[in-house]
């Protein structure tokens, strides 16, 4: 670039100029522009799936564009790991904090760049030095508490101090409130303005409308790998920013009749389940699915669906409240018997849950119905019989290639999900449980999922479907129910209904409060 | 299909350990040529003393007869992603519950004792086993702390028994012998050394096995528990029943090994009678990659090594040249990324058509 | 019951039950810290067993080439340094399978060890007698009551397993190595993220669980005897790994553990030398089966907590 071009940026903290990243499929990040001032708090907003991330790694070094500029200070670098990062003093707070469980605060914070005496770790040095970050910034922690033993709002400033002990100018934290309750976002906020008016430059990626309301000075709104906004926050409010971030004609039009709504066959009532570190995931939720319909739940990742689905099915704990299914009591029931009762399920995670990649498909085609008098006689599996009845599922669902001795791990995505697909409908269940059944899957097989789905309701069949893409939610809901943070925001129809409106019971507002705002 | 004939020949369970075991035995050539002796001799010794007469042929199908056994227990664990390295422990308890009861069958005919023994044997080695299994389950002990530990338990009630309430008079510490009803016919006699009924008890067994894996509704949930127990549990599959009854079926057939050396070779219990079985199931399990027909010929890969090593060991080179080579396998098929990045060979997953 | 209690008695006011203890407990301490520094760090490491007995073999062997029982124990060392470097090389570079690894080691140990000695000595069974390490002698402090005999005439490992415990101590809690292999070995990503390598950390963990088992090893075979028996370790390294786990994975607990299992088999020896018991001979094999069924209330958790670090026996894999 010849030195009559070059910008000026030395009033940006950052700027990240025209940022190409490729993954196998996706353009995750197509030519997005970002500018960051010095001393702001900046978010960057968007959907899962939007890119922010994947811009963020590439700002601390975790992954490698492959084209565009990165200038800090006015002046152009090249971050190739982490450490080039640490550096040019940027930090970054991970969505998944990076502690040593069993290690001290104090160990946690210096590891890696350990103060000493000769060989020897100078505990009182580092104990000193953190001392003094914590009281600059209004941090306080324990020193010598255990990370195992804290909540998770004190890891996370121990998260915060580890990247201001490196001597971070600008930090970056990765939606910091996914696991925060109320309270300690509260506290979050307090401790960025601290930051803020020490001269720190703050990235904040989030998908809470209020939260970026509430603190940030400027918003880059991101949607499918590309920038559809950029304003100052006193310029805007959240129904804009919604628009920017969801607020688009759906693509995908899926053809689908009126439905024949038949009797409830499920009910959730008042259910409170809790996620793997024992917080509360699902908080009080009540829902109902009737005969030949399909129910969408719309949200943004990790506000409790999967805790909700694994409940229904059976494959975690119910700490309070019901699951009725068929007018039975099923709450403490295996997820054997729920099965047999005539619950189907497609699991989010195809690899973990849906398939035994290590089987060849015949074997998965029965997963769930192995022993039933179909495919067993007492003791022994009617191998003739399972694997014609594989063989009609292949060809019935068009899994390619179509070979049922091919192990699961073979198939490409697409026709993993199609075998799973095809197995829970063979079935013949009258209630299924679809959660994020398109996720990473072409066009092509998005399409036939879609089909399916429909003609299962059609036959009658109620569906419960679970899905990070909106989209999908309103191509294929009835009815669209949106989770936030363990709870129903409201339940909307989608014709009746605008993306914009759902998204913002997605950021965490609530129906009634919207309805009566516009009236 | 020529494409399918390509996949046999570049099939990992081949692959390696077949690179294992040539690996292994060319470096203990390399050794032996080392300190001056011709290995050409010595594997020539080694094949005569496995093969060469039929006395030989016969010692050596009678080594393989337990070891075909503690082989599948080892890889039936395997199949169920356990790590059973207790299969000694499982062996002694077998042969002692069974030699106790074998005392006992004097008034019996053959045809009641035999199963008696044979199940005795089983359930003794099951129960060993399952107490490991229970402990994983129930407690979350890793199976191969807690099996080591019961091999040596194992180990001490036998020395224990035998030494005492259960000890026959005069010489080394061993039980008294078993009721003649309760022994195996031998099928061939040569010399000093005879072929008992047993090899059948293994051969049935590497066929039970196999139906057990590839043809029973419980094979298929034990083999997906081992495979992945989150779709396991997800398909309606308990993981800790699962767990516990392949740890008993695999002490079951280590059991039921330390009973085929009781029936059919020392006819009572002997302090020396499981060797090192249990380790050589290891071994076993590895090169056969947990297949019962696999390990079947794995056994007899060992039994032979390990017969025709006397006669090597008379040709000049001592016979711990073969826990060597047998230690290297192990090694090699331990880290068989190594095997793979060793043969340039890469694996192509089967496109999306 | 008089004469059982007038038995126990007996044993514990005797010192000889006393340096006994000091003696059995020695290799396990050393065998388990060995564990400590592998575990510590990340990578499971069942080949104590191996380890232990090629360190034995080669100090007898060192010792009786050079004459000097020192240069054995080097010797011993050397062996067991490159017997862990395998476990390395196979557990962190090809992130093999730690157990199937180890046991591929126990086995190597037992062939080279059992071969070794019939050509180098010409005979199976056992080595030749060599000088053996001498023993510290505290000259008047021999006369002192009860701990004079106790402590005079120790092997100078006695004394070095115990440095080696403070000083293990002191490498894992207190500097800056010991902090990273901590870390390593609980959230090896973590440490990843801070630039720690974590390979190096791992290998250094493994390298020095080789240094101590082969010490454990080598005071079996030169540390009083001086002579080499196949098979010589007779699961002393399964017994270190117990008692590393009983010890919490700590330089001290392994430490106690160890002691604990020295006097359980002290006190067995010793008992089954009181004559007013008329014990059988076989009642030994009933004492010797308690460490091993301690592990295994301990493991099962019934007793105690153990708990091992979070990424124990978990190949670390950068993608």
């Amino acid at each position: 670039m010849d030195k009559a071009n070059k910008k000026d940026y030395s009033k940006y903290a950052v700027v990240m100029e025209k940022i190409v990243k490729r993954f196998p499929g996706v353009l995750a990040n197509d030519h997005v522009d970002l500018f960051v001032e010095r001393g702001e708090i900046h978010a960057i907003v968007g959907e899962n799936g939007a890119g922010k991330t994947t811009l963020m790694n590439q700002l601390y070094g975790l992954i490698n564009s492959d084209s565009g500029k990165i200038y800090i200070n006015g002046a152009e670098i090249k971050i190739r790991n982490p450490n080039d990062a640490i550096n040019a003093k940027i930090g970054m707070v991970h969505q998944h904090f990076m502690l040593v469980d069993r290690l001290s605060v104090v160990e946690n914070i210096v590891l890696g760049m350990e103060p000493v005496y000769g060989p020897f770790f100078a505990r009182d040095k580092a104990r000193k030095q953190i001392n003094e970050l914590s009281k600059r910034f209004g941090l306080f922690v324990e020193p010598d508490a255990i990370i195992e033993d804290l909540p998770v709002g004190i890891q996370q400033r121990v998260e915060i101090i580890k990247v201001l002990y490196r001597g971070a100018e600008i930090l970056i934290l990765d939606e910091p409130t996914a696991v925060l309750t109320p309270q300690e976002t509260e506290e979050l906020f307090e401790i960025l303005r601290a930051l803020k008016s020490q001269g720190k430059t703050i990235i904040f990626i989030t998908h809470k409308l209020h939260e970026v309301m509430a603190i940030t000075n400027s918003v880059t709104v991101m949607r499918l790998g590309k920038v559809t906004g950029v304003v100052k926050t006193v310029d805007t409010n959240p129904r804009e920013l919604a628009r920017m971030m969801v607020g688009r004609d759906v693509l995908l039009r899926v053809e689908k009749g009126e439905a024949k709504v038949g009797k409830e066959i499920l009910r959730v009532e008042d259910l409170h389940v809790n996620e793997n570190r024992g917080l509360e995931a699902v908080r009080g939720l009540t829902l109902s699915v009737k005969r030949g319909e399909i129910v969408g739940i719309a949200g943004v990742a990790g506000n409790g669906q999967t805790e909700l689905v694994e409940a229904i099915t059976g494959l975690r704990k119910v700490e309070e409240g019901h699951v009725i299914f068929k007018g039975v009591d099923i709450t403490n029931f295996s997820p054997k018997k729920r099965r047999d009762m005539g619950m189907g399920h497609i699991p989010e995670d195809r690899l973990k849950h849906g398939l035994v990649t290590a089987f060849p498909l015949y074997y998965n085609f029965i997963l769930g119905k192995h022993d039933d008098p179909q495919f067993c006689d007492g003791e022994f599996l009617k191998m003739p019989d399972i694997k014609r009845f594989s063989d009609e599922l292949v060809k019935r669902f068009d899994v390619r290639p179509p070979l049922i001795n091919l192990l699961g791990a073979n198939l490409s995505g697409g026709n993993q999900q199609k075998v799973i697909v095809a197995r829970e409908i063979s079935f013949g269940p009258d209630f299924m449980v679809v959660s994020q059944p398109t996720r990473g899957l072409d066009i092509g097989a998005i399409e036939f999922i879609h089909k399916t789905i429909i003609s299962m309701r059609d036959k009658g069949v109620g569906v419960l479907l679970i899905s990070m893409e909106l989209e999908e939610i309103f191509s294929l809901s009835d009815r669209i129910l949106v989770m936030y943070e363990g709870q129903i925001m409201g339940e909307v129809t989608p014709q009746e209904t605008t993306t914009e409106e759902v998204g913002l019971m997605m950021a965490g507002h609530r129906l009634e409060d919207l309805r009566t705002q516009e009236a | 299909m020529a494409n399918g004939l390509k996949k046999f020949y570049m099939n990992d369970k081949i692959v390696v350990p077949v690179f294992a075991v040539i690996t292994s035995l060319f470096i203990a050539a390399i050794v032996m040529i080392m300190i001056g002796k011709n290995p050409i001799v010595a594997y020539g010794a080694l094949l005569f003393g496995a093969f060469g007469t039929k006395g030989a042929l016969i010692n050596n199908l009678m080594k393989a007869t337990p070891l075909i056994l503690t082989g599948l227990s080892v890889g039936l664990g395997f199949r169920a992603g356990l790590f059973n390295i207790g299969a000694n422990g499982q062996l002694i308890i077998g042969a002692l519950l069974s030699t106790y009861i074998g005392t006992k069958m004097i008034a019996y005919p053959f045809y009641l004792s035999i199963p008696i023994m044979l199940i005795t044997g089983m359930v003794g080695g099951a129960l060993w086993a399952a107490i490991a299994g229970w402990l994983k389950v129930a407690r979350g002990a890793h199976e191969v702390i807690t099996t080591i530990m019961l091999n040596y338990v194992a180990v001490f009630i036998a020395n224990y028994v035998v030494n005492g309430p259960f000890q026959a008079p005069g010489g080394v510490p061993k039980s008294p012998e078993i009721a003649y009803s309760a022994r195996f016919p031998n099928l061939i006699t040569s010399g000093a050394t005879w072929l008992s009924a047993g090899i059948f008890v293994a051969l049935t067994a590497v066929v039970v096995v196999y139906i057990l894996i590839e043809k029973t509704k419980m094979g298929y949930e034990v083999k997906a528990v081992g495979f992945n127990p989150y779709a396991a549990e997800y398909g309606g599959i308990s993981i800790g029943r699962n767990t516990v009854m392949a740890m008993a079926i695999s002490g079951a057939l280590a059991g039921l090994a330390g009973t085929m050396q009781v029936m059919g070779l020392y006819y009572r219990y002997l302090g020396a009678l499981g060797g090192s079985m249990g380790f050589d199931g290891i071994t076993i399990a590895l090169i056969g990659q947990n297949d019962p027909i696999g390990i079947a010929f794995a056994a007899f890969l060992i039994s032979s090594i390990r017969a025709g090593s006397n006669q090597m060991q008379i040709a000049g080179v001592s016979k711990n040249i073969v826990i060597i080579i047998q230690g290297i396998i192990i090694f090699l098929v331990a880290t068989n990324r190594l095997v793979k990045t060793f043969m340039f060979w890469k694996r192509k997953e089967v496109e999306e058509a | 019951m008089n004469a059982w209690i007038q038995a126990i008695i007996n044993v514990f006011i005797n010192p000889i039950f006393y340096k006994s203890t000091l003696n059995q407990s020695t290799p396990l301490i050393l065998a388990a810290l060995g564990g400590v520094y592998s575990e510590t760090t990340g990578v499971v490491n069942i080949a104590l067993e191996g380890i232990m007995l090629i360190g034995a073999f080669g100090g007898v062997v060192g010792s009786y080439f050079t004459g000097n029982p020192w240069y054995g124990l080097a010797l011993g060392v050397l062996l067991g340094v490159a017997m862990a470097a395998l476990h390395a090389w196979a557990s962190i570079r090809y992130a093999g399978d730690q157990i199937i690894s180890g046991a591929a080691l126990i086995l190597l140990a037992q062939g080279i060890t059992g071969f070794s000695l019939v050509e180098l000595f010409g005979k199976p069974g056992s080595t030749d007698l060599v000088r053996s390490i001498p023993l510290v002698n505290l000259g008047s402090f021999e006369n002192v009551p009860f701990f004079g005999k106790i402590f005079n005439s120790l092997s100078p490992l006695v004394y070095i397993a115990f440095a080696s415990v403070a000083f293990s101590w002191f490498l894992i809690y207190k500097t800056r190595l010991g902090l990273r292999m901590r870390s390593v070995g609980n959230n090896p990503e973590a440490a990843d993220t801070l630039g720690v390598n974590v390979y190096n950390v791992r290998y250094f963990g493994v390298l020095m669980s080789g240094v101590f088992a082969s010490l454990g090893g080598a005071f079996l075979s030169i540390g009083e005897l001086g002579q080499f028996t196949e098979n010589m370790s007779n699961g002393r390294g399964f017994i270190a790994l117990a008692a590393m786990i009983i010890g919490n994975w700590s330089p001290t607990g392994a430490m106690w553990a160890s002691i604990l299992f020295g006097a359980a088999s002290a006190f067995n020896d010793q008992l089954q030398s009181q004559g007013i018991l008329h014990l059988a001979t076989n009642t030994q094999y009933l004492f010797g089966m308690i460490p091993y069924i301690i592990t295994l209330i301990v493991v099962g958790g019934l007793v105690g907590k153990s708990r091992a670090p979070s990424s124990d026996g978990i190949p670390y894999i950068k993608d």
